[in-house]
């Protein structure tokens, strides 16, 4: 789980990339960026969750 | 609002700038002391000594290798054309910074900077892996910090990089702002602290199978509480000589970047000090001290950007959101921290980020500070856990167990920092 959620905040990024190279300043711009933090943030729950140790993970 | 407009800077406002550069030095110096106050007694010289080599380490690897790619001042730099824009991802400077003082009075300031701030950056994860983190692994992950890491972000944000022409390629506000070093230093650090507590694990006997986690109060509080005092000094001087270098601010708009930095500290402190004796009855030392840091870091991004107010309020967010955060990493996740690094300097550095976007008045400049937090997340945090991963096969970064138990300073010193006092027993190694 530690591992996916490592690459899938990448993905997150370049969401957030591929959206300001493919819209022009607009609310879907926007939008798009904040998807992509939250596919990160996502991410970064499953790393978070993968490291817990064993015998305390809820 | 400081309008970012570059100009040759005053031979005056350079000798300003210099001596405060000097004084940002206090910073670093603040945060060893309080990584020192917050681990345990038994491994204080150890983290002490630990701090200056780590430091040593990565600014030697930075002259020698990283500030060719941090490079801001040949106005040079590797450019990918992507969708028909130019995205600069690396400088191209001189190596062994060769020609360094033909460069502007500017520039020769912003390399200063970035060492310094390399500096405070390093000494980050240093805190959070105490108790347990080996001397070698700590100076060879700060060698791949101020190698690989730290100068391709430095160039993006500060060095003219891709994020910094975000404003002129993209029509986002200014581009990526980062005065003082929210990003670059508190967020990277803060990030790499998470990915160093990941491999190495928490400390023996930290969550026991049963019950909650254990307790590992700092060893001095008085070094904790001093160190904070310390770094307001440091604090003060790097965002005003960063206002001064990458947002261009005069000498007249620094009173009010300084007042910022100490209202926005006294915001969270206030904060955290209320929060902490409502809820415990008393308040506590230890999370007040990481209120008032995480206060600093977020005045670090948007202390020349946002009104005194903006300021407090940002503070007293940090405040607030730190100390529980600390809370839920200890007690819902079974992160052990001993500095509260993940939380003080990651979470509160991207509070500040966003912060200084959300109160910026140019258009797009919030979602210019959110492209400079989806890189640190999505970008160098893996690249960092990769990089610190690998290293932790061929140097390992857990110190054995017998080591963890006579503590660092014996293990890896030979010496204990006080030797005349009898250092007590664990009640966890029973």
């Amino acid at each position: 789980m530690k591992y996916a959620g490592l690459l899938v905040m990448p993905a997150g990024f370049f969401l957030s990339i591929a959206a300001i190279l493919l819209f022009p300043p607009s609310p879907s711009r926007a939008a798009f960026v904040v998807c992509g933090l939250a596919v990160e943030a996502m991410g970064l729950g499953f790393a978070i969750r993968g490291h817990m140790p064993g015998d305390r993970r809820p | 609002m400081i309008v970012p407009s570059p100009h040759p800077i005053a031979a005056a406002d350079f000798n300003l700038a210099l001596a405060l550069l000097f004084l940002a030095a206090l910073a670093p110096a603040g945060i060893a002391l309080l990584n020192t106050g917050l681990g345990r007694s038994r491994s204080a010289a150890q983290l002490l000594l630990g701090s200056l080599v780590i430091v040593a380490t990565a600014v030697l690897l930075f002259a020698f290798w990283g500030a060719t790619f941090a490079d801001g001042w040949t106005g040079t730099g590797h450019i990918a054309q992507i969708s028909g824009k130019p995205w600069s991802w690396a400088g191209t400077g001189p190596w062994l910074l060769n020609n360094l003082d033909t460069a502007s009075p500017r520039a020769q300031l912003g390399v200063l900077f970035e060492f310094l701030s390399l500096a405070l950056a390093v000494l980050i994860p240093w805190g959070s892996g105490a108790d347990r983190w080996r001397l070698t692994a700590g100076a060879a992950s700060a060698a791949i910090l101020g190698a690989l890491v730290f100068p391709f972000f430095v160039h993006w944000a500060w060095g003219g990089g891709w994020l910094a022409q975000l404003g002129a390629n993209f029509s986002l506000g200014a581009g990526f702002l980062d005065a003082g070093g929210a990003a670059c230093i508190h967020v990277l650090g803060g990030l790499s602290a998470l990915t160093v507590v990941w491999i190495l694990g928490p400390r023996r006997g930290k969550f026991p199978k049963e019950g909650l986690a254990t307790a590992m109060p700092g060893h001095n509080v008085v070094y904790i509480l001093f160190g904070c005092l310390i770094a307001l000094v440091g604090w003060l001087a790097f965002n005003a000589v960063g206002a001064m270098i990458w947002l261009d601010a005069a000498p007249t708009q620094l009173p009010r970047t300084a007042i910022n930095t100490l209202l926005s500290a006294a915001g969270a402190l206030a904060a955290t000090f209320i929060m902490t004796r409502v809820r415990f009855g008393k308040p506590d030392a230890s999370l007040c001290a990481n209120g008032w840091l995480a206060g600093l870091v977020t005045s670090s991004a948007c202390a020349g950007l946002v009104s005194p107010i903006g300021a407090i309020f940002t503070g007293i967010v940090a405040g607030i959101g730190v100390p529980l955060l600390i809370e839920f990493l200890e007690l819902a996740v079974s992160i052990d921290d001993p500095s509260g690094a993940i939380s003080v300097h990651a979470a509160a550095g991207i509070w500040g980020i966003v912060a200084a976007g959300i109160f910026a008045p140019k258009e797009g400049q919030f979602l210019a500070q959110l492209l400079g937090v989806a890189t640190l997340l999505g970008l160098v945090l893996p690249l960092v856990y990769l990089l610190f991963a690998l290293l932790n096969r061929f140097v390992p970064f857990r110190v054995d167990p017998d080591g963890e138990r006579i503590g660092m300073d014996l293990h890896e010193l030979g010496g204990g920092a006080y030797p005349e006092f009898v250092v007590h027993r664990d009640d966890s190694y029973r």
